[in-house]
């Protein structure tokens, strides 16, 4: 309830209104600090048994925690090291087990148990997390679930820690980049390619401690799917928070997977900008992130000799199931010629590919089909790159040693582009696939 | 804050110094935080861990600390004894995660200053009046003032430890 008149209100971005409800404040500016309360809170099996181990420390100093400020708003995956990768990784998911049991955690999404998946993929595939919401999780890829008009942001054990304790927790409210995507988009650009092309420009640090809003008539076009794979790698940029404004496209997911209740924000007329950016996809070529840097681009074509030692389709960016869909275009009737591993996002989209036959087509093509895991992505297990070996991957990062031997190198790029070079073992344009 | 922090510098110039280099993906699973620092910085210097004594600082570029959430970055450089990083900037969850959770200072200087200290100086960091002394040239810098809120985490000993 406003007691003062609204013109005297701020006009404020959707990042800073959702904020600003969720802190209690009629508006606030970037730059302010804020204690947020929270709407959901997620953890897995890394950032779980490091919040227990916080919760540990604390009841050896005498503090003793019979309860969680809120267990419904809590939800937990096992995504990084499942299948257990090792003794460690297994007792990991014990750990993380008798925490949910203890501290009534219903929302447990447990490996080889009915849905199961990577944590980002479920926030949006399980309807998680709503519009107008504020989402923190224990990983920095939170940032995936803003395009469905929520504050979503990444943290790491400690502060996950003081919000099953608190329910609250400090932002400093970030300045926000609009990013207006026009133009028509041509069949063989992606999001993916958007997005790489996007932090190619402003650089890996390019949006460090601020907002990356998309917006423009590509945007609106866009799937929430593919919305979910720009928002995915404003992390890449260094953003606290990628967000789209909710819409019909929005709505229209949610009514598929939910009938909670929610309240979405949009954004003021008027509200500041930082920076305005516009891209044009008209004309934008299929993109490629080289080693070691998802800043570090090229056009595909101009990598086409590159050898290729292996392709990979997996992970929160690039194992939906528009992105298998995707690949499997590409994939259909052919076969590979370097090892392509095939991993689906979660249980749900792995099964929905089995009933679109895409699953068979993989196969077929040669390629191995794998449960979904963030595995290899994050170099864990499940597949990492040995010293020297090359690989093209639907990922997100491609740092020293990411995806295995510190010495082996990852080519970021599309599930289109990737899918091609499976097909040919060099970097190859989706286009030039006969 | 009245305090003081004295070390020895390491130093590795350049920006963007990832988590995967602090502490490579494998590891994630160990939340032993006396093994994690076995592995620090192992992806670019594995030899660190041995090099750190007690109270040490690194020196570094732009950006220390961009990718992943993963708390095991703070954690397995402090627990070889650093205390305090300093960088022209700091990627966002590095830096919460190491003022948050009490583990080491994340002190932002500008690019100057980073071209001005060498690797094995000897620094003096006087928190309050947010000066650095470089002992081994005689040379004084400035540091970034910590921002109100993060200054009043730093002096509770982390976020766990603070009463808003």
């Amino acid at each position: 309830m406003r007691l003062i008149p609204t013109d005297t209100v701020l006009a404020m971005t959707i990042t800073e209104k959702i904020l600003a409800r969720a802190s209690g404040r009629q508006d606030l500016s970037p730059g302010d600090v804020v204690f947020a309360k929270v709407d959901k809170v997620m953890m897995h099996d890394v950032s779980g048994p490091g919040v227990i181990k916080v919760f540990a420390e604390w009841e050896k100093k005498g503090l003793k925690f019979e309860k969680i400020w809120d267990p419904d708003r809590v939800w937990v995956t096992e995504d990084h090291f499942v299948p257990a990768a090792d003794r460690v990784s297994a007792e990991n998911v014990i750990a993380l087990s008798n925490f949910t049991k203890q501290y009534g955690v219903k929302k447990h999404f447990k490996y080889g148990l009915g849905q199961y998946g990577i944590c980002h993929t479920l926030s949006h595939e399980e309807a998680m997390v709503l519009p107008g919401e504020v989402y923190v999780g224990g990983d920095s890829h939170t940032n995936t679930t803003g395009a469905m008009g929520t504050f979503a942001a990444g943290l790491g054990h400690t502060d996950v820690a003081y919000v099953l304790m608190n329910g609250q927790i400090w932002f400093k409210v970030p300045e926000t980049m609009l990013f207006k995507i026009e133009g028509d988009k041509p069949a063989h650009i992606m999001a993916k390619d958007i997005i790489l092309k996007i932090i190619g420009e402003i650089g890996t640090d390019g949006a460090n401690y601020r907002t990356m809003q998309f917006a423009g008539n590509v945007v609106k076009e866009l799937s929430m799917e593919e919305r979910l794979t720009l928002t995915n790698m404003t992390t890449e940029a260094g953003a606290k928070n990628g967000i789209i404004e909710p819409d019909e496209t929005t709505y229209e997911y949610l009514r598929k997977r939910t009938d909670a209740r929610y309240a979405p924000v949009k954004g003021d007329e008027g509200a500041q900008f930082a920076e305005i950016f516009t891209i044009e996809t008209t004309k934008m070529e299929p993109t490629v992130a080289k080693p070691f840097s998802p800043g570090n681009i090229s056009a595909a074509r101009e990598l086409q000799g590159t050898a290729l030692d292996k392709a990979y389709i997996g992970s929160c960016t690039g194992a939906k199931l528009e992105d298998l869909r995707a690949a499997a275009n590409i994939m259909r009737g052919k076969k590979v010629k370097i090892r392509t591993e095939v991993l689906p996002a979660a249980q749900s989209i792995y099964m929905k590919a089995m009933n679109e036959g895409l699953i068979q087509i993989f196969m077929e093509s040669g390629a191995v089909v794998g449960p979904p895991t963030c595995g290899a992505c994050c170099g864990a297990h499940m597949g990492v790159l040995g010293k020297g070996e090359v690989c093209i991957s639907t990922t997100n990062r491609n740092f020293p040693g990411r995806m295995g031997h510190v010495e082996s190198q990852t080519y970021l790029a599309s599930p289109l582009v990737v899918a091609a070079s499976a097909l040919t073992g060099r970097i190859t344009d989706p286009r030039d696939v006969r | 804050m009245n305090k003081t922090l004295k070390g020895k510098v390491h130093k590795y110039d350049r920006d963007n110094i990832d988590t995967d280099v602090i502490i490579p993906g494998p590891y994630l699973k160990i939340h032993d935080h006396k093994e994690l620092a076995k592995h620090a910085l192992e992806g670019l210097d594995p030899k660190f861990p041995e090099k750190v004594q007690e109270g040490d600082f690194i020196v570094t570029g732009s950006n220390f600390g961009c990718g992943s959430s993963r708390e095991h970055a703070p954690i397995a450089l402090s627990q070889t004894g650093i205390r305090a990083i300093l960088a022209p900037t700091f990627a966002r969850i590095f830096y919460r995660n190491a003022v948050d959770g009490g583990y080491l200072l994340p002190i932002e200087i500008d690019r100057e200053t980073v071209k001005k200290i060498a690797d094995r100086d000897e620094l003096e960091i006087d928190i309050a009046q947010n000066k650095i002394t470089n002992v081994t040239k005689n040379e004084q810098y400035p540091m970034k003032p910590f921002p109100e809120l993060i200054a009043k985490i730093v002096e509770a000993g982390g976020l766990m430890k603070y009463k808003p």
